[in-house]
């Protein structure tokens, strides 16, 4: 098939980029020019070496592509990569949004400009990494070493509460993640390999199951994040500087969805059968209790958080209901939610930069000022919304018909999410730019300049465009997801509990 | 051609909306109204071929849109007389309101930016009418609720104008929770949403034997018949609440805070017509569940009555027109509701014309008398605002009905609104009888809140400040115009189209004509009778709405003109009543305190008590707090963190491999 290794290349060319970058000496603002190009340079270019991914993909295919395998440790463990239609968008997604990133970090971050860079160079290249990690062990080091550069990221160039974000973050994720270590001993125990396909291939004992689906779960959960385990998002986000809550908002939260995708539907079939409900039941509360939450915030960006947890909610339902309509919409609100709440937060970084505050009450009235920045920010809180037209709403859709045919009360609940989500949004932003320009500190404030336009105009097309034209999505994802239905209902059928609800 | 009709607007908006500096705001107003002219024009040749010379129903592909599994929903224009129906209206109307604000908004900093969002309302509409499956349906259905709410919070610095807009989107989501909800039905009674597949199944699936189980919905288990019920109530919601029906309409007054070329273009001829679209798109699958239409029926019958009551106090002068909207929007769905969907069109049609002529005549007073919109301080403009005044009593004449019944001598509201009341009287549904004696007392309502506003904005002294009447001006012919065009669909819509819409050609077998003008665009089931006998009505059928309008016509004479001081008067003697009516019947007062703060208090409870209380002092903070009882402080935390996490996974990942050595080779 493909004879270079362009999975390596793409998730390494971060890698060294940052090598590049460590050897400068930082002495005045040259070197931080040097720097940021490099960095800036290097994630253009890893997005570049991805279109080819995306470029050789074969959208007909179900099986992983573009495979790299070498043996790592003998007889436990291999450098295993490739991409299906479920990981690959991912992937472009992490390498599109990364460029982005470091642009909107080119003038707010003004200290340890190389450190800074250095660790987003590192979190792309483990990214990637978890996107297309064939093998357990490689996917669980990109997948934990990823939250060292983030959680550095909000630790030392976050706001004033940063450290009590990054404790949280912390404590969360890793209770969440010895869990999934131990889960995944126990899966080499049983099944004596780490090698992701041949897992997918293996069926666990039912009993087994559902104790390896517990501890997975403990660590997506947190990741996506669920209701309960929520609570360290809205801080993290506020404290993290707005390169940071793009990331965490548009890629990192992805990770929780890619591994129920990954691990917990196909391995453990019997176990994701069974706690379907209790997914379903925290999804649902997820989107009313968090929506009616962002009601009521007071300061941004813990509004905007919050209204991800609303959103990621729609995807575990939508996984859950393990039908194509389900699926498919779940992994489109993923990637429409990277470029809306990743454009969100550039949006909310743009008035931070001017003003340096995120209370909704210092604002009001920006219209007067900033009308190309009110167009933008009103189109992103649309999508968010989940208006037709926009990328938002063609996952959302698709995820509560899935819920309809899997029971009509998740559907009703879920679609009170949309009601809510009006109010929230529209609320917000009659708040922050309608009304007239009263406050005497914004009087001067400027409308996007240049680079931000560089930035946010791009999303703006793609957000419109695929809310238009979904088509070159599902398009890529058909096929695997298909599979991973038809392995998943073949897996019920055998063990004789073919699910009504999910059949089709 | 369709490309054109479709797509004009669209491009109108982008033009306008990207390019207002190059262009400026001529430019703009130029290009957007040039556009939208084209496209009415276009839209007349596509009703001449489709609806008279009788071309064929067909479907134009534009593009894939959400295809997975085996769900389908492409970009594609269903082209049938109810479409192009629909397009004579949305394209007739909104060019001419295009025009009209060339006039209306002249003094205005912010042209361009209007002009786009009435050519970006106007495509979505044309989305919503052209579309050949529900979801693209939905996108024209919120895309017009987007433009709506961008026109109605227009002027942005006001409040009110931001309060009104938020409002109208989120009761219009309220609705859309019920058409998502029957969308999904939809899909899963019949494996399809687009209409060509729905409708070739509908028939077969109602009429198959009940009993089996086909939808469990929240717990009801439902066979055929039922499950249709609950399909066509749950899309029925869409429809109230795009229409403004009773229960959902509170946004619909609050809506007049936009210009009032807006209210006259979104809040009377198209948008709100929406919802009687969907029905009498639906019509196919709404005719196999007769609960359905008695719930159409009823909700219909009280709408128009209860905005009827409503109108009958209002000072604001679009205030009065906008309730008369939302009443009359109920005369249709009563037709629709009895299976007079033939009728409901064409009130549709012809309501489109008086309606937007009243909104923009309205306009053209309120031009006049600086930016006034309370009719308490107008009064005896007939003499200095002659044209608008002759406009204003041609809107209200079509809007009353007047007419001779038994002839073809009448207004354009004449022929269609006694077409309902008519069509009432025969239905055969429980709600129809309460429908028709509503119905007729809302005539009687109308007439007299119409010709209350004729004589407080034009008769009597005027109320208004010297200075105010100083300045006062006729509007210039920009605004003009649009009037004298809406004025001719008013007199003679009803005449002209009768024949077409409604079937009466003279000599024949009009149920013949009938369909052959709608064809499959309006379905009537075998059981469905109204067509047939509602010509055949009672004398004092015929006669009661005139009736009806002539006592309202006198009352307002009465009260208004001949002893001013009445109202007053019957107003101190009724508080209760009065203040019932003034109020709105207090809704907006009970969904405050039903829904808005219960929601504000209870996102407060959550958020401090749930997330910050339970959650956290049980999970981060709590153990926090114990780690530090028991560390007693020897780890500094604030650079421990990192290494801690960093440590942990570094053993993990150690102790996976060395166990997987051993345990490998063991």
């Amino acid at each position: 098939m493909f004879d270079f290794n362009i999975l390596t290349i793409t998730t390494f060319l971060p890698l060294v980029g940052a090598l590049m970058i460590a050897p400068i000496t930082m002495d005045g603002d040259v070197s931080k020019r040097n720097v940021r190009n490099v960095a800036l340079i290097t994630t253009v270019a890893t997005f570049f070496f991805s279109l080819i991914i995306w470029y050789n993909f074969d959208n007909s295919q179900s099986g992983f592509q573009m495979v790299e395998k070498s043996e790592w440790i003998p007889g436990f463990m291999s450098y295993h990569m490739g991409v299906d239609g479920i990981s690959m968008l991912f992937v472009i997604l992490t390498t599109f949004l990364m460029p982005f990133c470091i642009l909107a970090s080119w003038e707010s971050v003004d200290t340890r400009v190389k450190e800074y860079m250095i660790a987003f160079l590192l979190l792309e290249t483990f990214m990637i990494g978890v996107f297309c990690a064939l093998d357990m062990v490689l996917f669980y080091i990109f997948f934990e070493a990823g939250l060292i550069p983030m959680y550095l990221i909000i630790g030392i160039w976050g706001g004033k509460r940063r450290v009590y974000a990054s404790y949280k973050f912390f404590l969360y994720t890793l209770l969440g993640s010895v869990l999934m270590l131990l889960a995944m001993m126990a899966m080499y125990w049983e099944a004596g390999t780490t090698d992701i396909p041949s897992l997918l291939a293996y069926s666990f004992p039912p009993e087994m199951q559902t104790w390896l689906w517990l501890a997975f779960f403990a660590s997506f959960a947190v990741k996506m994040p669920m209701w309960p385990v929520h609570t360290w998002l809205p801080d993290a986000h506020v404290e993290a500087p707005t390169a940071g809550s793009v990331v965490l908002a548009a890629i990192l939260l992805k990770m929780g969805g890619y591994g129920f995708l990954r691990f917990s539907l196909p391995m453990f079939p019997l176990a994701s059968a069974d706690f379907a409900p209790f997914v379903f039941t925290l999804s649902i509360i997820a989107i009313i209790y968090t929506s009616l939450v962002a009601l009521m915030q007071e300061d941004i960006k813990k509004l905007i958080a919050y209204s991800s947890v609303a959103h990621m909610g729609y995807v575990t339902l939508g996984i859950f209901t393990a039908n194509i309509y389900g699926i498919q919409g779940g992994i489109y609100q993923m990637l429409s939610h990277g470029l809306v709440s990743g454009a969100l937060f550039l949006c909310v970084g743009v008035i931070y930069d001017r003003m340096h505050t995120r209370e909704i009450a210092a604002y009001g009235g920006l219209v007067n000022r900033m009308p190309k920045y009110a167009v933008v920010f009103l189109i992103f809180t649309m999508a968010n919304v989940g208006l037709p037209g926009t990328s938002g709403f063609v996952g959302e859709f698709l995820v509560l018909l899935g819920a309809f045919k899997v029971n009509t009360w998740l559907a009703f609940f879920a679609t009170t999410g949309v009601i809510l989500s009006a109010a929230y949004a529209l609320w917000l932003y009659r708040r922050v730019v309608f009304g007239s320009l009263e406050k005497e500190s914004l009087k001067s404030i400027l409308d996007l300049s240049g680079r931000e336009k560089l930035i946010i105009f791009p999303l703006v097309i793609l957000v419109i465009f695929f809310g238009v034209y979904p088509s070159p999505v599902f398009d890529v994802t058909e096929a695997s997801v298909q599979a991973l239905i038809n392995n998943y209902q073949a897996a019920l059928e055998a063990a004789g509990q073919g699910s009504t609800a999910a059949a089709h | 051609m369709y490309h054109a009709i479709v797509f004009l607007p669209l491009l109108g908006f982008l033009v306008a909306g990207l390019f207002p500096k190059t262009l400026g705001a001529k430019g703009c107003e130029y290009i957007t109204t040039g556009f939208m002219i084209i496209a009415a024009v276009l839209s007349w040749v596509a009703f001449i071929s489709v609806g008279i010379n009788g071309h064929a129903t067909e479907v134009v592909e534009v593009l894939r849109w959400v295809n997975t599994g085996d769900f389908t929903a492409n970009w594609n224009f269903r082209i049938d007389t109810l479409t192009v129906v629909m397009l004579v209206v949305v394209n007739t109307v909104s060019s001419l309101v295009h025009l009209y604000s060339i006039g209306y908004m002249h003094h205005d900093p912010h042209r361009p930016r209007f002009f786009a969002y009435l050519s970006l309302f106007t495509f979505a509409m044309l989305m919503l009418v052209t579309s050949d499956n529900l979801l693209q349906m939905f996108f024209g259905w919120e895309g017009v609720g987007l433009a709506s709410y961008l026109l109605i919070g227009f002027w942005f610095k006001k409040p009110s104008a931001n309060a009104a807009a938020m409002k109208a989107f989120i009761v219009n989501r309220v609705g859309d929770f019920g058409f998502a909800l029957g969308i999904f039905g939809i899909y899963l009674l019949f494996g399809s949403i687009e209409f060509s597949t729905i409708f070739a199944s509908v028939q077969g699936f109602a009429s198959a034997d009940g009993g089996e189980v086909v939808m469990n919905f929240l717990g009801y288990q439902l066979d055929n018949h039922s499950a249709l019920t609950i399909v066509c109530l749950l899309l029925f919601m869409g429809a109230m609440g795009k229409s403004a029906q009773f229960l959902l309409h509170t946004w619909l007054p609050d809506a007049m805070e936009g210009p009032t070329p807006v209210s006259a273009l979104i809040h009377a001829a198209t948008m709100v017509t929406a919802g009687v679209f969907l029905v009498a798109r639906m019509s196919p699958v709404f005719e196999y569940s007769t609960t359905a239409l008695t719930v159409v029926t009823a909700i219909g019958a009280i709408t128009a009555f209860f905005a009827a009551t409503v109108g009958l106090v209002q000072n604001d002068i679009k205030r009065v027109i906008a309730y008369s909207t939302c009443s009359q929007l109920g005369y249709m769905f009563v037709a629709l509701g009895v299976g007079a969907y033939g009728a409901a069109v064409f009130h549709l049609f012809t309501h489109a014309f008086f309606k937007a002529l009243l909104f923009l005549g309205a306009g053209s007073v309120i031009h006049a008398v600086s930016d006034e919109q309370d009719m308490r301080r107008m009064g005896g403009l007939r003499k200095h605002i002659p044209k608008t005044y002759w406009m204003m009593i041609i809107g209200t004449v079509a809007l009353t009905g007047l007419g001779i019944p038994g002839t073809y001598l009448g207004t354009a509201g004449f022929f269609s609104k006694d077409a309902i009341i008519e069509s009432a009287y025969v239905g055969q549904n429980a709600m129809a009888g309460f429908g028709f004696t509503l119905l007729v007392v809302a005539a009687l309502f109308t007439s007299f809140y119409s010709w209350r506003l004729i004589f407080m904005t034009f008769f009597g002294k005027p109320r208004a400040s010297a200075d105010v009447m100083g300045h006062i001006h006729e509007s210039p012919n920009v605004m003009l115009v649009p009037l004298y065009v809406l004025a001719i669909g008013a007199i003679f819509a009803g005449f002209a189209f009768y024949g077409l819409f409604m079937g009466h050609e003279t000599g024949g077998d009009h149920e013949t004509f009938y369909n052959n003008f709608w064809r499959e665009a309006l379905f009537a089931g075998p059981d469905n009778h109204v067509l047939h006998e509602y010509s055949k009505v009672p004398l004092w059928v015929k006669w009661s709405p005139f009736a009806a309008m002539l006592f309202g016509f006198i009352l307002a004479y009465i009260f208004y003109i001949r002893s001013p001081h009445l109202p007053k008067e019957l107003a101190r003697q009724h508080p209760g009543l009065y203040q019932f009516l003034l109020n709105k019947w207090y809704f907006d007062e009970l969904y405050d305190f039903l829904f808005v703060r219960p929601a504000k208090w209870l996102g407060k409870f959550l958020w401090k008590r749930g997330d910050g209380w339970v959650i956290d002092r049980l999970g981060p903070d709590g153990i926090a707090a114990r780690v530090n009882d028991v560390t007693d402080r020897v780890v500094k935390l604030q650079s421990g963190y990192l290494y801690h996490y960093a440590f942990a996974m570094l053993i993990g990942i150690a102790a996976l491999i060395t166990w997987a050595m051993f345990g490998g080779a063991g």
